[in-house]
């Protein structure tokens, strides 16, 4: 019988079988941060350990950085100090630090594939759930907390149980105006945020083929969104081609094919789960509630549904209202959802000539220093500025109510971040998940507006 | 890690599904960089007012429910990977947390500090919910051991299921990363195997053997 592509990863990073579905795994790349990281460092010093291999961990700051003047100290004293601290952590133990002010610098799940530290067949682990993201280059890569952290940072191993394996098979081609974020946000609004508990998914199917690795990315990052514990994307040309020349990516490109090619679930492999998709059913979503689940076309009314009370009026929403029309105050376009280069670019598009509606505030964050220099070679950010929106520094902003940058109590914000939580952008502030595009129509309209309209 | 064997306690009900851990624990909270003191802002913007005031409707400031058990909805701990709703969870006072299901890195994290998460089934957990809601002061007992719960003096009980290697790091506060430094040995070998002792397995893919796992046959 045929093996599954993540099972083939797994097998491959066995280091010893501890009985009853426990392995333990050997990690190719960790990923650190400055908010789940401080107490790892202090945990391996305290046991007198030292990192095992300093060379297959690389550091970022991201989450407490502010997305404007960057060049000036951090003003929020606790943010600084977390942000200080991973310095001095690096330094001391000798980890690659991309940290504020280094040109490399951005959000973890951003910086990897842009670096080509991101590579097919890898096992790959950040203490942070949206690890998932790398699962795009046929990788396994999930979120892990502290305490793995620190078995990590010792060991470069960790004890975990193999989660059953779930096929998603997007079948058909996409829509017009119909984007990945649309796509998985309908995945999520179909199978709930528990859906896919104790899984680990695949996604395949000619509408995943024909994304680019930009859209691979969005729709691996929101899996943990369905409970999974990841989800990955078999790596193929698109996949090649994006690695290829990369800083970190192998030399011998070709020949390291021979390993990357044979990446993939064979014919006969079964999964615990398959779940099939036409992708001609599939509109531009939004969100109504407080979990990524809670959406809906961008067409239709808020569901009647009594277990949604809670969530609704924490929206101030009501069941059988409209999205579409619906007042916004606040865009953010920008997380390691959908703030790379080619989110921008479709932005633009779109922006290109006209203008932000008066009462909204509209914030581009560019995903890294990197995606951040192209677009301005590209002359994005003059489009931006000009429709009135705000470009800023890179950084994980509005994502998480942490940093600087929050949205008030009680105001609507349209975000292409991928979480909706109570008070995830700031207390009281009311999340509206989106695509980019959706979340421009917004901004250019002041309330919830189908871009397909104004594609032309 | 401290050990944990039995528990007999009361219990507090959080009769909410899906608790995501910017619920458990907001982001602005995450700063510290040590683990001490994040029971304090548990579940925050629940359990107080824009003026620090404790909120009256939300069950921990309920003053007729106490205990080291938390019972919470399906899902509980999705979301964000942070540690710091385990150690807020922990710190607050909770060793045991029942729900009929966790999300996975939950579910690890708790482990990892000894609150010991005890998945039932959802008309047992409607059942815990019922008899604790209805008599605040009765007990719960948590047997890792026979891994079984029960709601004491009512003959109701389950069994839970726990991973065998998961059970023995509880039950004898064995901490994960004494095991994985003891298999240095085994590590070493994995990776001379795979990459004749050459870190950069990705940059010197060719002149190795695939991982033996991986060849087509
Ligand atoms: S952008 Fe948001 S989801 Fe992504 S790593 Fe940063 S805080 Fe987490």
């Amino acid at each position: 019988m045929g093996k599954t592509l993540f099972n083939k990863i797994w097998d491959a990073h066995v280091v010893e079988s501890i009985g009853e579905d426990m392995d333990m795994i050997y990690i190719d790349r960790h990923f650190i941060h400055e908010v789940t990281s401080p107490q790892a460092f202090s945990g391996i010093e305290k046991r007198g350990l030292k990192i095992f291999r300093t060379e297959n961990t690389i550091a970022t700051a991201d989450h407490n950085v502010p997305t404007l003047d960057q060049h000036l100290p951090i003003k929020e004293q606790f943010s600084r100090r977390q942000v200080e601290r991973l310095t001095e952590n690096c330094v001391k133990h000798d980890i690659e630090l991309y940290g504020l002010g280094h040109e490399s610098q951005g959000i973890v799940h951003v910086i990897g594939p842009e670096l080509g530290l991101t590579l097919p067949g890898m096992t790959i682990v950040c203490g942070d759930s949206h690890t998932s993201t790398h699962g795009a280059f046929g990788c396994i890569a999930f979120g892990i907390g502290t305490s793995e952290v620190e078995q990590v940072f010792a060991s470069q191993c960790l004890i975990q149980s193999r989660p059953k394996t779930m096929r998603i098979t997007v079948d058909g081609k996409i829509g017009m105006g119909v984007t990945a974020k649309d796509v998985i946000l309908y995945i999520i609004a179909k199978i709930s945020t528990s859906g896919a508990a104790g899984y680990f998914l695949e996604y395949a199917g000619e509408a995943i083929r024909s994304m680019s690795m930009e859209g691979r990315m969005t729709i691996c990052n929101m899996s943990i969104e369905m409970g999974a514990r990841g989800g990955l994307i078999a790596p193929d040309e698109t996949t090649f081609e994006y690695v290829k020349g990369r800083k970190n990516a192998p030399e011998k490109l070709s020949e390291a094919n021979l390993y990357w090619e044979i990446l993939f679930s064979d014919d006969d492999a079964i999964f615990n789960k398959e779940l099939f998709i036409n992708a001609s059913e599939i509109e531009p979503m939004i969100t109504f509630g407080t979990n990524p689940g809670m959406g809906i076309k961008i067409s239709e009314t808020i569901p009647a549904d009594q277990s949604l009370s809670k969530a609704l009026s924490y929206m101030g929403f009501s069941e059988g209202d409209k999205m579409l029309g619906k007042k916004i105050d606040y865009v953010f376009i920008g997380s390691c959802t959908n703030s790379r280069i080619e989110d921008l670019r479709a932005a633009a598009q779109l922006v290109k000539g006209k203008k932000k509606a008066a009462h909204v505030s509209v914030w581009i964050v560019p995903g890294s220093q990197a995606v951040s220099r192209q677009a301005q070679r590209e002359g994005l950010d003059k489009i931006f500025i000009e429709a009135g929106f705000e470009f800023r520094q890179a950084g994980c902003s509005a994502c998480l109510g942490m940093n600087e940058d929050k949205i008030p109590e009680g105001k609507y914000c349209v975000a292409t971040s991928n979480r909706n939580f109570e008070g995830r952008q700031g207390q009281g502030a009311r999340t509206i998940l989106a695509s980019p595009l959706t979340a421009v129509a917004a901004a250019l309209t002041g309330k919830i507006t189908d871009a397909r309209a104004l594609l032309s | 890690m401290k050990k944990f064997t039995t528990l007999n306690s009361t219990a507090i009900p959080l009769h909410s599904e899906n608790v995501d851990t910017d619920q458990v624990i907001p982001a602005r909270f995450l700063k510290a960089v040590s683990k001490e003191g994040f029971g304090k802002n548990l579940f925050y913007d629940w359990r107080y007012d824009d003026n620090g005031n404790p909120k009256s409707d939300f069950i921990l400031n309920d003053l007729r429910f106490s205990g080291s058990i938390l019972i919470a909805g399906k899902n509980f701990g999705c979301g964000s990977s942070r540690e710091h709703a385990a150690w807020a969870l922990g710190s607050f006072g909770f060793k045991v947390i029942v729900s009929s299901f966790f999300a996975d890195i939950f579910r690890n994290n708790a482990l990892n500090n000894g609150l010991l998460p005890v998945q039932v089934s959802e008309i047992y957990l409607q059942q815990l919910f019922f008899s604790v809601e209805n008599d605040p002061r009765q007990k719960i007992v948590v047997d890792l051991e026979r891994e079984m719960i029960s709601i004491e003096g009512k003959g109701s009980h389950q069994r839970f299921e726990i991973n065998a290697y998961r059970k023995t790091c509880m039950m004898n506060g064995y901490d994960a990363v004494d095991f994985l430094v003891s298999r240095k040995n085994k590590i070493e070998e994995f990776e001379q195997k795979r990459n004749g002792g050459k870190m950069e397995f990705w940059n010197s893919v060719t002149d190795t053997a695939f991982p033996p796992s991986i060849i087509p046959v």
